[in-house]
């Protein structure tokens, strides 16, 4: 079978949810491409999108429809030549309806599991349940004839495990995009010691022709994102804890929150990552990745606290941002809150006490927003940090000891053996979290000063 | 000349897209009521009002593409309520729009029916993405054209004459030309604060229009910084006869007058005649310096129609200002630049102003206007007493729409 024909028949589970819907738009695009070849005229291409939510599923085809329009905007020189023989497509406008019209055509919205039976390719997209995963692979294969290829999206459950519980002799692959995947450069790929060599083929050319930037991690749960996102979450949260009693709690939760998004120049604060993320999945990946450390124990009770709270974090389906650790307004933070009490404080209410305990930041800062588009970021990152190296304030020292934990997870990784090499923990946080620079670096003496 | 035709009383409201500061795609912006509006009371303010106006001739490419609106002249009114019940004519050619609507009104002063025109001309591009602009824009070229034309449908069409320009002239000497072009067009605009480009703080300019062109999502021969501009503007200017001048009590230095005008249409359903001639162009110009009875020497400064980098150094070789092949040395060496021999669109042309498609004919009357009267603020230039001449080239399609018009000071 070739890739072609491979991917004449998928189908996505969880295909309504967060990552879920953005591996169909991939997918539905890469197909619809494929279709549109002339060696292909008589194929039918299929992708069924499985998921459980039929108000979901009915916002999925807009959501499909919108984004793809953005594609086809902008690879509309590609598309006049693949309809350049059809004489009743003139206008761009009109090519770019009908794509639209042909990537659609593609996609099977469906609560029926079944409809996953006839596929040669399984996209697992949901919930971070190691028994759900499993459940789902072993009754789709036990009734499929196609022996079909699963790969899963999951960002912390170890392949081999998958694999073996779900009885699948290696047709499995941990495929792992990041949030959101239409936009998300970054896949991580897993195989585990039993993964056939044509599924890790065959991934990495499907990578290839999504243009995505593949990183192999090792099979360790949570990967190398995770390995790496849910000890410096955890550590943001300990430092919280620890600054409670001196601030307060709120104030706590911002200061960290600022340190670790203003001082340490990244796309989101550490608190406002975890609600992006969701509570409740941090909590769930922390829970398997736990299991497999040893001298470590990867948990917080103030996550289960919240997530009994149901303070859980995440997003709508709108994409807005629920409440977690901050209330938000139009995406900014508009309020924090108090753990102890479950209420929300305004956040004008603290910010001023907040940036003034803090202090300045350093000379030379420049907002995470500026810095990503300037490509020699050294230039301008050297001297920052040599600037926050001389710094004793509570922000400046908060932020060294932020940054030293955070490159000896890195190098904790490569330890491990989760990953290859320093520079691929880097390109993990690079362009999977969208860091203006890798946690492995030489901007902040190692030694405590 | 019938009779003596002047220009005075000019306006252009800023070129509004991007690179402005003001431009936020995502914001709602000013549709065409709010420039229509702008540039005509500008002007009749300048010429004591309303009243002083016989008609209005109205020069605009393709609303009807842009802003979902035909029955232009409608607007003519909506200006001031004293234009109602006045007559109004809309023109139509593509880019050359505005030049057409500059001698049209020539043509309806010397009929004698009217002393006081308002020509206003205006486009408001803006309201879609470019890749259904495009659509929009391609228009101004043969529809039997389109299926088998770029995305980008100009760009391409001068991708391709750049191309063959590049074969007999060399890539690297002609797009030395092109960057030289591009930075003359953004260092002028910075000069002009209704100018598109008069934000861009870019450093290094030549080297920045020096990047490769990228043909997977442009064209092969061309980048963006190759292009005008995709414009929301309005220009206008007021056009009278000696009678009209007194009516409206303007003092004739502070107007210009016209010496010679020349209008050319090629046929829109064949391919340029040779991709590295403009020979519509060269036919206007020749009709505009043979009425005015000059030659290229007496011309002081032109606003040319640099749709694109290669348009510019093509017309350069068209004017006989350097010969076939040596229009990218010409302007490489800094000829055309606002200190140069010739200086060419000193307020940025249609790369650095904006190319606010059927207002750019009149906007160049405007900014010829400004030149030869000194009112050009920070970006006049020195018009020298032995070549006091400033001519306007106006272009609409690929070559096929062309109005050249020669002015001086009026005396």
């Amino acid at each position: 079978m070739n890739y072609d024909e491979r991917l004449s028949n998928v189908s996505i589970l969880g295909a309504a949810g967060k990552m879920g819907r953005g591996i169909l738009l991939l997918t539905a695009n890469e197909m619809a491409e494929l279709s549109l070849r002339k060696e292909n005229a008589d194929k039918v291409f299929i992708l069924n999108a499985i998921d459980i939510s039929d108000k979901a599923l009915n916002g999925l085809i807009n959501y499909v429809r919108v984004q793809t329009r953005k594609i086809a905007e902008k690879k509309i020189v590609l598309l006049r030549e693949i309809y350049k023989d059809d004489p009743t497509l003139i206008n761009n406008g009109e090519i770019i309806d009908a794509y639209i019209n042909r990537v659609l055509q593609v996609i099977r919205p469906t609560k029926r599991v079944e409809a996953a039976y006839d596929s040669n390719i399984i996209f697992e997209a949901v919930n971070e349940n190691p028994e759900l995963k499993v459940k789902l692979f072993k009754q789709i294969d036990n009734n499929s004839e196609k022996s079909p290829w699963f790969f899963t999206n999951t960002s912390s459950v170890p392949i081999f495990y998958l694999d073996k519980e779900a009885e699948l002799k290696g047709r499995i692959i941990g495929f792992h995009f990041y949030n959101p995947p239409a936009i998300q450069k970054l896949v991580e790929l897993i195989k585990s010691d039993f993964t056939l060599p044509e599924i890790v083929e065959f991934a990495e050319q499907y990578a290839k022709r999504l243009r995505k930037f593949v990183v192999s991690s090792n099979d360790f749960a949570g990967f190398i994102g995770n390995g790496h996102f849910m000890r410096d979450a955890l550590y943001g949260i300990k430092e919280a804890e620890r600054l409670s009693d001196e601030l307060g709690f709120p104030q706590a939760i911002l200061a960290v929150n600022k340190v670790t998004q203003d001082f340490m120049i990244r796309p989101m604060g550490i608190f406002q990552l975890i609600d992006y993320v969701g509570i409740d999945v941090c909590k769930y990946i922390m829970s398997v990745m736990n299991p497999y450390l040893e001298n470590e124990d990867l948990h917080s009770d103030l996550l289960d606290e919240l997530f009994e709270k149901k303070i859980l974090g995440g997003q709508n389906s709108d994409g807005s941002q629920k409440d977690g650790f901050f209330k938000y307004e139009k995406g900014r933070i508009s309020s924090v809150l108090n753990p102890k009490t479950g209420e929300y404080v305004n956040i004008a209410d603290i910010e001023d006490e907040v940036n003034s305990k803090l202090g300045e930041l350093p000379e030379g800062h420049i907002p995470w927003k500026k810095i990503i588009r300037i490509k020699k970021r050294d230039s301008v990152l050297r001297p920052y940090f040599t600037n926050l190296n001389k710094m004793d304030s509570l922000g400046a020292r908060l932020a060294k000891a932020y940054l030293r934990n955070s490159e000896a997870i890195g190098k904790l990784l490569v330890e491990m053996n989760v990953a290859k090499s320093e520079k691929d923990v880097n390109d993990v946080m690079l362009t999977g979290f969208f860091h203006a620079y890798g946690p492995i670096n030489d901007y902040i003496d190692l030694e405590e000063n | 000349m019938k009779e003596k035709i002047y220009l005075t009383a000019g306006y252009n409201t800023i070129s509004l897209g991007t690179g402005r500061k003001e431009f936020n795609p995502k914001k709602e912006r000013p549709g065409i009521e709010h420039y229509i509006s702008e540039a005509g009371k500008a002007v009749l303010e300048q010429i004591g009002g309303a009243d002083k106006v016989d008609e209005v001739v109205m020069s605009n490419f393709n609303a009807s593409g842009y802003n979902n609106q035909a029955n232009i002249p409608g607007f003519a009114p909506m200006i001031d309520e004293k234009l109602r019940f006045k007559s109004a004519t809309r023109v139509e050619g593509a880019c050359g729009s505005g030049g057409i609507a500059m001698v049209t009104s020539f043509k309806f002063l010397m009929s004698g029916m009217s002393d006081v025109i308002m020509a206003l001309g205006f486009e408001v591009q803006n309201s879609m993405k470019a890749v259904y602009g495009a659509d929009v824009l391609a228009q101004a070229g043969w529809a039997k054209d389109r299926k088998a034309g770029h995305a980008h449908f100009f760009p391409g069409q001068f991708s391709d004459r750049a191309g063959v320009y590049f074969e007999k002239y060399g890539r690297e000497y002609a797009r030395k030309g092109f960057a030289r072009w591009y930075r003359n067009a953004i260092e002028n605009a910075r000069l002009c604060p209704t100018a598109q480009e008069y934000h861009n703080t870019t450093k290094d300019l030549e080297k920045a229009a020096m990047r490769e062109p990228n043909p997977k999502v442009f064209v092969e021969n061309l980048t963006v910084l190759d292009c005008s501009k995709v414009s929301d503007a309005a220009s206008a200017i007021a056009v009278m006869t000696e009678e009209g001048l007194k009516r409206c009590g303007v003092d004739k230095k502070d107007a210009v007058e016209v010496v010679g005008f020349g209008h050319a249409e090629e046929d829109i359903t064949k391919p340029p005649v040779d991709p590295v001639r403009l020979t519509t162009t060269e036919a206007a110009v020749k009709k505009a310096l043979e009425m005015a009875n000059l030659t290229m020497d007496d011309i002081g400064t032109i606003e040319a129609h640099d749709c694109f980098t290669v348009a510019g150094i093509l017309a350069v070789e068209t004017l006989g200002l350097a010969e076939p092949g040596k229009g990218a040395q010409f302007v490489y060496e800094g000829n055309t630049a606002r200190d140069g021999k010739i200086p060419i669109n000193t307020t940025g042309g249609l790369i650095g102003w904006g190319h606010p498609v059927g207002a750019t004919g009149v906007h160049q009357a405007v900014t010829i206007w400004e030149q030869l009267t000194g009112k050009a603020g920070d970006a006049q230039i020195e018009i020298k007493p032995e070549r006091p001449y400033g001519m306007t080239i106006n272009m609409g399609g690929d070559d096929k729409s062309v109005v050249c018009v020669i002015y001086k000071r009026a005396e």
